[in-house]
């Protein structure tokens, strides 16, 4: 504690200093400790990965749909990968299968969605100038720039990236004489990933403090929007599981390095055998899948809590049961932790074990019903408005269903025996995590780009680009399933060489297509996005009308977000479409004092408060003495 | 092909067609019904997307899954497979309602509470009961698929029946070996990875004589119908995954932790050939778990054939030593006389020809009676 309140200390100073001058080019954009551009630099850093990582995937899929394509015009890209006859490397199929997964979990949905919207939204939504710590939260930019910058290199090694999947299991992992990608490619995994975790805990730590001890007057937690519950509950997550994948991580660079045998035993290999005995490969997916499965949560939750806020605000309406949807978020982020072992139902253990996890594991399927139903009776009877994040935020409730209900086949451990690690489990988690996810981001993208440009992005463009991602994702991965169910593995170069598998070439080249289309459609958006930044229509002050404190903040912003004093807080966001009201929505700073004609009785008791909360000490990192 | 290719060209090109028309007002100019008054912009055509959209995927889901169907598994070839697949169609059947229930009605409201001029929504913030409702519906269903799945599980995992036939399974990179107890003792003999080498690839362990008629087999597994087999699994290297698609069996192999499953397969390779019309058709151990560049590739064959055609191929065998003779060195000199019964000089000759196979599996059993009366 006291190390975070130092922190706060130095910053105050810091800014104090800064806010009189001019700050430079290098402070103000690329150094820069304002959330607004950390933010920024995350969801531009994360547009470039998903681009890298989604051309990847195209490249395995015209693989996998097209086998016997000639890739030869791939060549000036992939270089040596392409062997003469024009035929991808299958040890370079591994590694892009690889770099796929690490790049759209971690450094898209992770870094992308969570550190572009935790950062922007947070001290904008509770009312605060900046984070509790703006060094610490650039601190947080520049690991995950240094992380990104290792793994991108690792691209390039003549021996290639990593290639034991994102799970990177021991013992693949860990011998060099293994397989091509786990000599150089792996040690830049970890290095890389070392960092990128140190990244998230800076970050994390942020969240949390920022949350906690910088809300503005009148800002209970139950007066909190629900993206703010999100990625609170996301913050404290990966603040939880994340050290367990470092710790994870290390072990495996002491195996790799220094001779230790934590996840290796009784292993021959290229005739020899090793002198490794009693560690446990199994102990290393404890570990990795007790970060990794909250980790699926840290992705959706923020997606979740940012659907919550668009769908009530273009529904016009309150979203259905505020405390409930905390209650499950909550929920969910607790049992997100104890239910990793349902990845791991087949690897030997002991089966009392895997009936744990089978129970719990569906016991996440009831709070996930709940936000389901909860999102659906929002739509209800409201008067919606298809902005473009409006459409992805159904998108993701449709995907999330979807999605979800094959999550109950796969937590089953019976049923797991035959679809464990086949096509199945890939449809499965694109369907609930990478598009749901993917959605959220998108949503917030176009729901808050007025706020973090100044500008509108095209409405119908948007439109468009929500109808195309949305068919085509379903025509991605619905048809997955099917494979799956005929019992195709994944992490496959080819399915020639089964005869259970010769099947279904049509419908893999099929998914292709459709792949290859659907990322095409992203153009759409990536031209709207960067058009409209320069020369996008300005923005309105409430362009949504909406009732989050960020739209009573000067259309562009400046250091410290809040022209003046920043304004308290009376009641809850979602007074949308109030009986007696004469607008359909009223901000979260208006008191009930000023609006009689809406209120229900028991907010009636609440004019009182006004003066206790306008008494309250202004928690203002600028003007507070020191 | 063409087919399908064909249909998804066509839904794409409608959806350009609608870009390009859209795009067309966009640069007309987009001020008029942007602002104020009037619908939000292309709320309409939105609202009727979710309409379109629903049907498409009713039609597209239905109908592809009927093209599919007949390239799923065949019916599973083993006891518990069978049970296994009635539990997941039985689920999916349910989550399949739920899906559509859900879905319908989140694309029906979308499309029925589009924005209305002078309509206000209905300020609607909870309701306890609702909420209660469909907290306790999930809950009951969960807990019945929870509780059918884990008795079937708790079976499936269940101790092998002491008279299970043992086979043990090894992965390296990249194949698959498999090691039979043999016909005599009929247990496995101890390993040691520390003992691997070119020929002994699995390790076997000579100074117990439990090894000395053990068989080993890089191509093929074969198992008798209608009996309990125990797969013993272990890895040489890295993780790998004993998959066997047609009997539902899926277990991980992991270096030094040994792992097991047991099953009963209830159809021969031949009743499946005749069922299918296949006359090529070929059961096969998968590997599926990401082992190195060629995980796509560990193909071994199973039969499964009627117990005595399994006894025959057992005891037609060469057992390690009879392979390679060398290892006879390897032998403790109090065991030597006993490895010696198993050596090529003894049995090559009945290897030969079909009659004599007959007598060395009387000669096997009677062999058998032996060494259990020595023990
Ligand atoms: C157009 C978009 C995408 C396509 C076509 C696609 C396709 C695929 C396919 C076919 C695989 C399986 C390859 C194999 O097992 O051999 C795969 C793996 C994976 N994808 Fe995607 N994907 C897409 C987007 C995403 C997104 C948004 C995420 C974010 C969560 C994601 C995360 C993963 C992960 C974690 C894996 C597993 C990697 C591994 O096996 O180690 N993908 N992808
Ligand atoms: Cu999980
Ligand atoms: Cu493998």
């Amino acid at each position: 504690m006291s190390v975070v309140e130092t922190g706060i200390g130095t910053t105050v100073h810091a800014e104090e200093h800064e806010h009189h001058e001019e700050q430079n080019f290098w402070r103000k954009y690329i150094f820069s400790e304002d959330h607004k551009v950390i933010a920024k630099q995350y969801l531009i850093t994360g547009i470039m990965w998903s681009v890298i990582g989604i051309a990847m995937s195209v490249v395995f899929r015209i693989q996998l749909g097209f086998p016997n394509a000639n890739l030869s015009w791939l060549k000036p890209v992939l270089g040596q990968w392409i062997n003469d006859t024009g035929q991808l490397d299958p040890n370079f199929y591994l590694a892009l299968v690889t770099m796929h997964g690490t790049i759209m979990v971690f450094f898209v949905l992770t870094a992308g969605l969570s550190g572009t919207f935790s950062n922007f939204l947070i001290p904008l939504q509770i009312g605060a100038r900046d984070m509790a710590s703006g060094f610490l939260n650039m601190l947080s930019y520049w690991f995950f720039f240094t992380a990104s910058v290792i793994m991108f290199s690792s691209l390039f090694l003549q021996t290639g990236p990593a290639a034991g999947g994102w799970v990177i299991y021991p013992p693949l992992s860990a011998l060099p004489q293994a397989h091509i990608g786990s000599q150089m490619g792996m040690t830049l995994w970890l290095v890389s990933m070392t960092l990128f975790i140190v990244s998230q805990l800076l970050g994390g730590i942020n969240y949390i403090t920022t949350v906690i001890n910088l809300r503005t007057r009148g800002m209970a937690f139950n007066r909190l929007p629900l993206t703010i519950w999100a990625f609170f509950i996301t913050a404290i997550l990966g603040l939880i599981s994340f050290p367990v994948l470092l710790s994870a991580a290390l072990l495996l660079i002491f195996d790799r390095h220094f001779g230790t045998s934590f996840y290796l035993s009784e292993i021959y290999i290229n005739g020899e055998a090793l002198p490794n005995v009693g560690g446990s490969p199994i102990l290393f997916q404890h570990l990795f899948w007790f970060l990794g499965h909250p980790e699926v949560y840290i992705v959706l939750l923020p997606a979740l809590g940012i659907t919550s806020e668009i769908i009530a605000t273009n529904s016009r309406k309150p979203i259905f049961g505020y405390r409930a949807m905390i209650a499950s978020l909550i929920g969910i982020a607790f049992l997100s932790f104890i239910v990793w072992a349902h990845h791991m139902f087949v690897t030997g253990m002991n089966p009392f074990l895997g009936s744990v996890f089978m129970f719990l594991t569906l016991i996440i399927a009831v709070p996930s019903a709940v936000k389901a139903f909860n999102y659906t009776t929002t739509l209800w009877r409201g008067n919606l408005v298809f902005t473009p994040a409006m459409l992805f935020s159904i998108g993701l409730v449709s995907l999330f269903v979807t999605g979800g209900l094959t999550g109950i086949i796969l937590g089953n451990s019976a049923l797991d025996i035959q679809l464990h690690d086949t096509y199945f489990v890939v449809a499965h988690f694109h369907i609930v995590m990478g598009a749901a996810s993917a959605f959220g981001l998108f949503a917030g993208v176009y729901h808050w780009f007025p706020k973090m440009f100044g500008r509108m992005m095209n409405n119908t463009l948007g439109q468009i680009h929500f109808w195309l991602t949305f068919t085509g994702i379903y025509l991605v991965f619905f048809p997955m399933h099917y494979i799956g169910i005929a019992g195709f593995p994944r992490r496959y170069y080819q399915f020639t060489t089964y005869n259970f598998s010769s099947s279904f070439t049509d419908l893999n080249a099929f998914i292709s297509v459709a792949a290859i289309l659907s990322f095409l459609a992203q153009f759409i958006f990536l031209w709207n996005f960067f058009y409209s930044i320069f020369k996008g229509k300005k923005s309105p002050q409430n362009p949504w009308r909406s009732n989050t404190l960020e739209w009573t903040a000067p259309i562009n912003p400046g250091h410290g977000n809040w022209v003046g004093e920043i304004p308290p807080v009376y009641r809850w966001p979602y007074d949308y479409s109030k009986p007696g009201a004469p607008e359909d929505f009223i901000p979260q700073n208006v008191p009930y004092s000023q609006t009689p004609e809406s209120n229900l009785p028991h907010e009636n008791e609440e004019i009182a408060m006004e003066k206790v909360i306008e008494a309250q000490n202004f928690n203002d990192q600028f003007k507070e003495a020191h | 092909m063409v087919y399908i290719v064909g249909i998804l060209a066509l839904v794409f090109l409608v959806l350009t067609i609608t870009v390009i028309v859209r795009m067309q007002k966009v640069l007309k100019g987009v001020k008029s019904s942007e602002t104020g008054e009037g619908l939000p912009q292309g709320n309409r055509w939105n609202g009727a997307m979710f309409i379109l959209f629903l049907v498409f995927a009713l039609v597209a889901s239905t109908w592809s899954f009927l093209v599919a169907e007949k390239d799923f598994l065949p019916e599973a070839s083993s006891i518990h497979g069978r049970r296994t697949d009635d539990l997941f169609w039985f689920s999916m059947g349910i989550l399949t309602i739920a899906c559509i229930v859900v879905n319908f009605l989140l694309f029906f409201f979308s499309w029925k509470y589009q924005y209305k001029k002078g309509n206000k929504a209905t300020f609607y913030p909870e309701n306890h009961k609702l909420e209660l409702i469909w907290t306790v519906i999930p809950a009951v269903v969960m807990a019945t698929l929870v509780f059918t799945g884990w008795r079937a599980w708790s079976d499936i995992t269940s101790d092998a029946p002491k008279d299970s036939e043992v086979v043990e399974i090894v992965g390296k990179q990249f194949g698959w070996i498999v090691r039979y107890p043999g016909v005599n003792d009929k247990k496995l003999g101890n390993y040691n990875y520390k003992l691997i080498d070119a020929q002994n690839e699995l390790g076997i362990d000579l100074s117990d004589e439990f090894s000395f008629d053990d068989f080993t087999n890089p191509s093929e597994m074969h198992i008798p119908v209608n009996k309990p087999v125990l797969l013993k699994i272990r890895a040489r290297d890295v993780l790998h995954s004993v998959f066997i698609p047609h009997l539902r069996v899926k277990m991980d192999a992991v270096p030094g932790m040994p792992t097991r499953f047991w099953f009963v397969a209830d159809k021969t390779t031949n009743e499946m050939r005749a069922e299918l019309g296949n006359p090529d058709f070929d059961y096969e151990i998968a590997c599926t778990e990401i082992c190195g560049q060629g995980h796509f590739g560990m193909r071994m064959r199973l039969v499964i054939e009627d117990e005595v055609s399994y006894r025959k191929w057992c005891a037609e065998q060469k057992t390690f030593l009879q392979t390679y003779p060398d290892y006879l060195a390897k032998v403790p000199a109090n065991l030597k006389a006993k490895a010696l019964q198993y050596m090529p000089t003894q049995t090559t000759e009945s290897t030969e020809t079909t009659p004599a196979d007959s007598t060395s599996v009387d000669a096997a059993s009677g062999g058998a009676g032996t060494s259990a009366s020595l023990r």
